[in-house]
């Protein structure tokens, strides 16, 4: 049997990779969208659904930034409503560590797991940033060098609440009048840098024992933490030979920590673009992607470059001539964007600035065919059958494990693929035909998760 | 509509030995079945909303014969939410150790995915054990945990608000997906926290989404006064401070404390009530007998406990309706017993009584309790 392919579905989110303008899209925010969404990846067979998170809306030239998708419901609330309506699919949220209690955090996902039969998972962020922080009880108080402790240790503690609990501790044994083993069970205590908190968690062990974590990053630190504490990684590397040399490097870091090569999901995000024949799908994909960066977004993503006001340039000519602001840092306060992630690959404006120019005056494009040029690729261009030859051929040849799909209309975006792409991935024999477990870590092919705690007879 | 019924949900029931009876299903109780079941069974009812209990704390008492261990009542909610129609979901959500921002979206959530159905009983901590979870150290005093309550649900209130209704344009012609002029920063200022905005959710279906209270004393009037739709009370029960006092003079108490405010809307009074019905009053009270035998101590609560027939709770109820009342929320004793006999033996009666509505007559919670369509605090037109 082939390596099997993992798939997840990213519920399109806030940035303008997803087109609102489109006749076929949907509310972001209606529940209606999110039953289909849900109930075409798990038609599907796909592992699970993947909701990215934001907790303060973004902001170009101190104003809210009005061009994208805006709008979203609580992650965690939204997959437990979609549990409801699904009956195998696993359901990822990313859950921000800065700006929450782990306490409140593994009970919420302990919960999930609980009331959805075991199929939550757990994206692990953090961020450090006072813009966000202004939405919350601390503001913005995590330094940034301490972003990775705090989100270990929040993952640590996290592990010791979700282990605090017997496997076997609730016996709700009528005819003996015992409820419990133990009168006290949940006892624990957590003591380090960022916590210090003890008692007893009051939810009892759930299916899976430890929900799934996942890890977005792939700088040193994000490896590290991935490869100590994930059960999958989310990576932008969708290229054939990056992909391979990253899911070496981090396959390679396991061995350490006592994790074998199967115990680590490796998997890219990616788009996809279909077409009956390769020349439909090529045009398809030039629509989708001047549909992603209309004259207003061009503008606004050079902005981010620039770091000033370009609102009297003219998209559809050159690539501004002048060099960008270089005086703010994109991590200051006073950068024009604020609340946005992706600004920080602008480490060197000038050089992009310079870089684009040069692109726009060797190939003829406008400022706008630039931007998309940029900013616009598509991981997956073709037809079914050669997007599915692709996607097997990533995952045979290890440059991951499946991918994490992120469609551009909400919410029938994913259901082509459904319909075209995974019944060829089925026929070559390394995608399931029916789920086989019941709980993620089963379809992901984990072990279960390790209990530390002592079981209860040789506590007895 | 003349009279309001709520179901407040426990788990197997609001007696400690309850778990232990026919049909009580305790090992399935962190199940999304068991909850469901629950919950449909009260819609059955025509119930205007169930009430889901939590703590992050377990009891101090660390008895291993009573149930301990709960899941998350906001979750709860939402996972019964798609799976039922028309009953208002009231989940409990503790103010002292949470993010109002997250409350906000969450119970924005609960609103989206059922149409207008959502609420939220807001409740405060002062348990030690509560704060050792948070890291945090002696509890605030009660002024202090009431008033930072009152400052949570304003941040909600306004963050629901920070959008205004037709905030999402999608105009292709100048690009835009929102009118920015529509949101709206809270900028929120107080002693425990302070809030920017606008929320990252729309406004819910509701606008502003269903509050309710648990109130025994004068200062939890004077929240429920300032913050809640709808306040529970406990007439001829037993708070913190001592006996309640009668219907009449709880409500006089209330509606004092809405006077010291400024809202036009009067807030809801249901009355709570802890009930074992039988076919006879004796017949109930000897199943309370052997459920405190069971459990070993006499069952003590802040509502008045009454064991009887339908008839008998639907005369204090009739009482409660002629003191001024607007409603009362149920505690079943033992979930599995008594919430049935309440849908299909005290509805009836309260039926004949004109008392209950015979059919759903509104989609939204707020609906069913006749609250209008609130306006938008930061709409100019």
């Amino acid at each position: 049997m082939p390596k099997q392919i993992h798939l997840a579905a990213h519920f399109p989110g806030v940035n303008n990779t997803t087109v609102w303008s489109d006749p076929a899209a949907g509310s972001h925010i209606a529940f209606e969208s999110f039953r289909h969404f849900a109930q075409t990846a798990e038609r599907a067979k796909f592992d699970f659904l993947f909701l990215a998170e934001g907790l303060r809306l973004r902001e170009q030239g101190g104003k809210i930034y009005d061009l994208d998708v805006v709008g979203r419901p609580d992650n965690v609330s939204i997959l437990m409503a979609m549990a409801a309506v699904t009956e195998r699919i696993g359901l990822a949220g990313t859950v921000n560590s800065t700006f929450n209690e782990p306490l409140d955090v593994a009970r919420k996902l302990a919960s999930l797991d609980h009331l959805s039969g075991g199929r939550a998972a757990w994206n692990v962020v953090t961020s450090w940033d006072e813009f966000t922080g202004e939405n919350f009880r601390r503001g913005g108080y995590l330094p940034k060098d301490k972003r990775y402790l705090r989100a270990q240790e929040f993952l640590e503690t996290a592990k010791t609440l979700w282990d605090a609990w017997d496997v076997d501790e609730v016996l709700a044994d009528p005819t003996s009048g015992r409820y419990l083993r133990h009168g006290d069970a949940g006892r624990f205590e957590v003591h380090s840098d960022q916590f210090d908190i003890s008692g007893r968690f009051a939810t009892p062990r759930s299916p899976q024992g430890h929900p799934v974590i996942i890890q977005a990053g792939d700088s040193e630190e994000g490896r590290e933490f991935a490869a100590a504490s994930a059960d999958a990684i989310f990576t932008r590397h969708a290229e054939l030979e990056a992909g391979k040399e990253f899911y070496a490097d981090v396959k390679g870091r396991l061995a350490k920590f006592g994790r074998r090569h199967e115990d680590l999901k490796i998997l890219p995000a990616a788009t996809f673009v279909l077409g009956a024949t390769e020349e439909e799908a090529a045009e398809n994909a030039r629509q989708v992607q001047y549909q992603q960066v209309g004259p207003q977004t061009a503008i606004a993503f050079a902005e981010q470059v620039w770091n000033r006001d370009l609102s009297d340039v003219d998209p559809d000519g050159p690539v501004p001539s002048f060099d960008p602001k270089t005086s703010d840092d994109v991590d200051s306060g006073a950068h024009i964007s604020k609340g946005r992630a992706s600004v920080r690959m602008y480490k060197d404006p000038v050089a992009i600035a310079n870089e684009w120019r040069e692109l726009g005056e060797r190939e003829g494009l406008s400022l706008r065919e630039v931007v998309i040029r940029k900013n616009g690729r598509h991981t997956f261009v073709g037809t079914p059958q050669r997007v599915a030859d692709t996607i097997d051929e990533f995952v045979q040849s290890d440059a991951s494990d499946g991918f994490v799909l992120v469609p551009h209309v909400t919410p029938g975006g994913l259901d082509v693929f459904a319909d075209e792409v995974v019944p060829l991935l089925q026929e070559k024999g390394s995608f399931r035909t029916e789920y086989e477990g019941t709980t993620l870590r089963e379809h992901l092919g984990l072990q279960p998760s390790p209990t530390t705690t002592t079981p209860a007879e040789a506590r007895a | 509509m003349t009279f309001h019924l709520a179901v407040a949900l426990d788990g197997t029931g609001w007696h400690p030995a309850s778990w232990r009876e026919p049909g009580a299903r305790a090992d399935e109780l962190l199940t999304a079945g068991f909850w469901v079941d629950q919950v449909r069974e009260a819609e059955a009812g025509l119930a205007d909303l169930v009430t889901f209990e939590d703590a992050f704390a377990l009891p101090g008492d660390e008895r291993a014969d009573r149930v301990q261990g709960r899941v998350d009542a906001v979750l709860t909610a939402l996972r019964v939410g798609p799976v039922t129609s028309h009953i208002g979901l009231v989940p409990t959500v503790i103010a002292t150790h949470t993010e109002p921002f997250h409350v906000s979206t969450q119970i924005a959530t609960l609103d989206w995915v059922t149409s207008g159905r959502a609420g939220q009983r807001i409740k405060v901590s002062s348990d030690p054990a509560e704060y050792a979870l948070f890291g945090r150290r002696d509890p605030e005093d009660r002024e202090s945990l009431f008033g930072e309550a009152a400052d949570h649900v304003e941040v909600q209130r306004r963050l629901w608000d920070s959008w205004e209704d037709d905030a999402e344009i999608r105009d292709a012609a100048t690009g835009r997906f929102i009118d920015r002029d529509k949101l709206h920063y809270i900028d929120f200022e107080g002693p425990h926290f302070s809030v920017r905005g606008p929320s990252i959710t729309p406004r819910p279906p509701q606008g502003q989404p269903v509050v309710t209270a648990l109130a025994h004393v004068d200062t939890a009037y004077r929240l429920a006064a300032r913050s809640a739709d709808v306040v529970f009370v406990t007439p001829d029960g037993t708070g913190r401070d001592g006996p309640t006092g009668d219907a009449a003079s709880i409500l006089a108490e209330v509606r004092a404390a809405e006077g010291a405010t400024d809202r036009t809307t009067p807030l809801h009074v249901f009355g709570d009530l802890l009930v074992l019905l039988d076919d006879t009053a004796d017949a109930a009270r000897e199943r309370l007998r052997l459920l405190d035998a069971a459990d070993g101590t006499e069952l003590r609560s802040d509502a008045r406990i009454l064991a009887g027939t339908a008839g008998d709770v639907a005369d204090v109820l009739a009482s409660w309706q002629d003191a001024g009342l607007t409603g009362a929320r149920l505690r079943p004793a033992v979930t599995a017993h008594d919430l049935p006999r309440i849908t299909r033996e005290l509805v009836p009666e309260l039926q004949r009584r004109g008392l209950h509505r015979t059919a759903y007559e509104a989609d939204t919670l707020r609906g069913l309790l006749d609250l209008e369509h609130p306006a938008d605090r930061y709409a100019t037109a």
